[in-house]
């Protein structure tokens, strides 16, 4: 490794330039970059399909696609967004990128498989594309039987396959960042020394590896049912359609905790390095992780409080479900009294991240109301649901996403983004997101039904708002989109410290060496010790 | 957990680059302690993968106690219990390979993995037959399923979850034997040192678990209801 670099600087991106160095990478950092590549193509898909369904929607008559278009749309849209968006944006990009940084590390404890799992990922993305192109699909991202076994004839094994696919990739990244953090911390980088990111990510590659593996049988035993005509499923036999919604429900309900914990840690560091504070009650906030993702486990049939489960059940399911909502109020608590009396830096990260808190916020409260037995009845498949996941996931977890990708793009790229347009697009989303699901839970409450193409003459002015909000959030999206890829070209030198944060990710050179650090770091204090620093730089 | 350890120093001497040393890790211990942690992580994500068709099993056993029993019939308890006894032998062969290369000798590690590898490939041909006489008497599922009685319908259930449990861990096996395939060129190659043979460990680990799954499907398959009556 060379030691004393002083002309031009040798980085991770500018050491190789070959097509080859870049698919052949066993750099975490550069698996980050492909991985940002093909989220973000997923994620321009995805919001295609939610564009069609807005523009639907915005008159009460099934008139700009068929009844079976729209099923299809709503269904690609959810599985795009779920499992090729939500589920990998934050640890495969960002947690990919920094997490090695953070522990001190070179890189990740098995480079190959991450590799491997870059590949997975996206031959399931490539497949499930395929499946859409060739047909699509209409059976809902949660696969129901018998539906999905017997009555739907659109391409329910192709994308099976390609979410099957998918979830190897999910179960290899989990399993490969639990190692590195058990294996390759920095000397003197004790547990609870971890950055709150780190935390995080332990908890959710937690899940993935308890969780995936049973998705990956469930949508298995459906694809031979439905191939092979076997009967695991089938009433017809005696089977039992709603056991294939407790192994469904027992890893997406989870899967929720996938895409949420990972923009939580993410939050957890912006929220001290622009507070300029230690976060309040640190081990509470690495705990909730843990214990959000362990209650996770307990609670996935509250989906299924109208599929006939018995009434016993019910009850304990609901009871546990309010048990999550208290590690989550933990962590809001504890963030906000962070920002209490903290010398509060209003950078575009914190921007996003404030706004993270206020969707999240709203988005966990009408939580409490889905998990209360007698309310679900009412709301259950209505747009209140459709409103309530969605502050969660694109709320909480697009937000958080933007968050941490803002933090670390300096860090990423050695570049500075536009300041003041990354404020402007924080706001634009922020107002877009309000004004398209806030009217949703109104529309819910007054008895829409989700899923459906056309609705009855006096839910109009509540859809129109909720096209028009999706039209700005658009905007908003592209916003990012065009000031992020301008930074590359015209953004100025963003230093290695921007922020001036504590974190080892912040003590070498941006854009990073290819090995990360010069020398071994050694780690003589826990994280954020901001009031520390401000001392020593004056 | 133990730490990863840094700065040892008793194994093989400071910063003599063994040949097998990958550049992130510092150590042969913390990359030996990474690969042996991530194959227990990935058997439990494999636990939770047959375990998703215990779930079901279990669900449909309590609720057809009088299928499953007349089916379970159905299954040859013989081979059944010739092929659990070749798969805890090849556990034996293995673990015996493990600690042939573990005190390095390598003429030894290769028998014991192909010997390994033999009763894995005993265990497949048996596995056929049985399949064979499945598809010969119609008990397979599907539009072919024949079964007397009035239990035909949870019975094409039972032999659903029979085939895709075995089916799924007759994959593993074959998978395995692969990959001791490769083990064993590798030991024939001389590749592994007692300092350094991470590579049958862990693989011996996998061996282990495919093992271990037979060891529950064997009575949750073939021996409901078998109390009293043997075959």
């Amino acid at each position: 490794m060379a030691m004393s670099i002083t002309q031009p600087r040798v980085d991770y991106l500018n050491h190789e330039h070959t097509l080859a160095s870049w698919l052949l990478t066993k750099d975490h950092k550069r698996i980050g970059i492909l991985y940002l590549l093909v989220v973000t193509a997923a994620f321009f898909v995805g919001g295609l399909f939610a564009t069609l369904l807005r523009l639907e929607l915005a008159t009460p008559a099934g008139d700009y696609v068929a009844a079976d278009t729209y099923n299809k749309l709503f269904t690609m849209h959810g599985v795009t967004m779920v499992f090729f968006v939500l589920i990998p944006a934050v640890p495969t990009i960002l947690g990919n990128f920094v997490l090695p940084l953070m522990l001190g590390a070179k890189d990740v404890a098995f480079p190959k498989i991450n590799l491997l799992s870059w590949y997975i990922f996206t031959t399931g993305f490539l497949f499930t594309v395929y499946a859409m192109v060739s047909g699509g699909v209409d059976t809902g991202w949660t696969f129901y039987t018998p539906y999905s076994s017997r009555a739907s004839n659109t391409n329910v094994m192709a994308t099976g396959l390609g979410v099957f696919i998918t979830g190897f990739s999910s179960i290899l990244t989990g399993l490969n960042f639990m190692v590195t953090i058990h294996r390759m911390r920095a000397p003197g980088l004790t547990w609870f020394r971890l950055p709150l990111f780190v935390w995080a990510i332990y908890a959710t590659s937690l899940v993935q590896i308890l969780g995936t593996p049973v998705i990956a049988i469930t949508v298995l035993a459906l694809a031979i049912e439905r191939f092979l005509h076997f009967g695991i499923f089938d009433a017809a036999l005696g089977g039992d359609p709603v056991l294939f919604q407790h192994m469904f429900w027992f890893y997406s309900h989870p899967a929720v905790y996938i895409m949420i914990l990972p923009p939580m840690g993410a939050i957890s560091e912006v929220i001290a390095t622009f507070s300029r504070k230690t976060i309040f009650g640190y081990s509470f906030v690495a705990f909730s992780s843990l214990a959000i993702a362990i209650f996770g486990f307990l609670v996935w049939a509250h989906h299924m409080f109208v599929s006939g489960i018995s009434v016993y059940s019910a009850l304990v399911f609901s009871f546990l479900t309010y048990a999550v909502a208290i590690p989550s109020a933990i962590k809001v608590f504890n963030w906000t009294a962070t920002l209490y009396r903290g010398a509060i830096w209003l950078q575009a990260p914190m921007m996003w991240a404030l706004a993270f808190i206020g969707l999240f916020l709203i988005g966990g409260l009408t939580g409490i109301f889905t998990a209360s037995l007698g309310i679900d009845v009412h709301l259950h498949d209505t747009y209140f649901v459709v409103a309530h996941f969605h502050f969660i996931m694109v709320g909480g977890a697009i937000m958080g996403y933007f968050a941490g990708l803002h933090y670390w793009w300096p860090k990423i790229t050695g570049r500075m983004y536009s300041d003041i347009w990354a404020k402007v697009a924080a706001i634009i989303v922020f107002c877009g997101f309000n004004l398209t699901f806030g009217p949703q839970f109104i529309l819910g409450y007054l008895g829409m039904p989700r899923r459906y193409w056309a609705y009855p003459p006096e839910f109009q002015t509540l859809n129109v708002l909720s096209s028009a909000g999706a039209s700005i959030l658009a905007v908003g999206y592209i916003l990012v989109g065009i000031y992020l890829v301008a930074s590359l070209f015209w953004g100025k030198v963003a230093g290695d410290n921007p922020w001036h944060a504590t974190g080892l990710e912040w003590t070498t050179q941006s854009p990073p060496l290819p090995h990360n650090f010069e020398t071994q770091p050694i780690v003589t204090e826990d994280a954020y010790e901001y009031a520390v620093r401000e001392v020593k730089v004056g | 957990m133990a730490e990863a350890l840094t700065a040892h120093g008793d194994h093989g001497g400071p910063h003599a680059h063994h040949p097998d040393l990958q550049h992130h890790f510092d150590t042969l211990e913390q990359q030996h302690e990474a690969a042996t942690l991530g194959m227990w992580l990935f058997l439990i994500t494999e636990v939770l993968f047959f375990g998703g068709l215990f779930l079901a099993y279990m669900l449909y056993r309590v609720w057809y106690p009088v299928a499953w029993a007349e089916a379970s019939r159905e299954l040859d308890i013989t081979l059944g219990a010739f092929n659990t006894a070749v798969l805890i032998g090849s556990s034996l062969t293995m673990a015996m390979g493990v600690r042939a290369a573990q005190t390095g000798k390598q003429r030894a590690t290769v028998v014991w993995i192909l010997l390994t590898m033999a009763l894995g490939l005993v265990f497949l041909i048996v596995k056929y037959f049985e399949y064979k006489e499945k598809f010969e008497h119609h008990h397979v599922p599907g539009v072919n399923f024949m079964f007397e009685g009035p239990q035909a319908g949870p019975a094409q259930i039972y032999f659903s979850l029979y085939f895709l449990m075995t089916g799924l861990h007759a994959t593993h096996m074959i998978i395995g034997f692969f990959i001791m395939a490769v083990i064993a060129w590798m030991a024939h190659k001389k590749r592994f040192t007692p300092e350094w043979y991470t590579p049958v460990e862990i693989s011996g680990l996998y061996w282990h678990f495919v093992d271990i799954v037979w060891i529950f499907l064997f009575p949750l398959l073939y021996l409901v209801d078998r109390a009293g009556h043997f075959a």
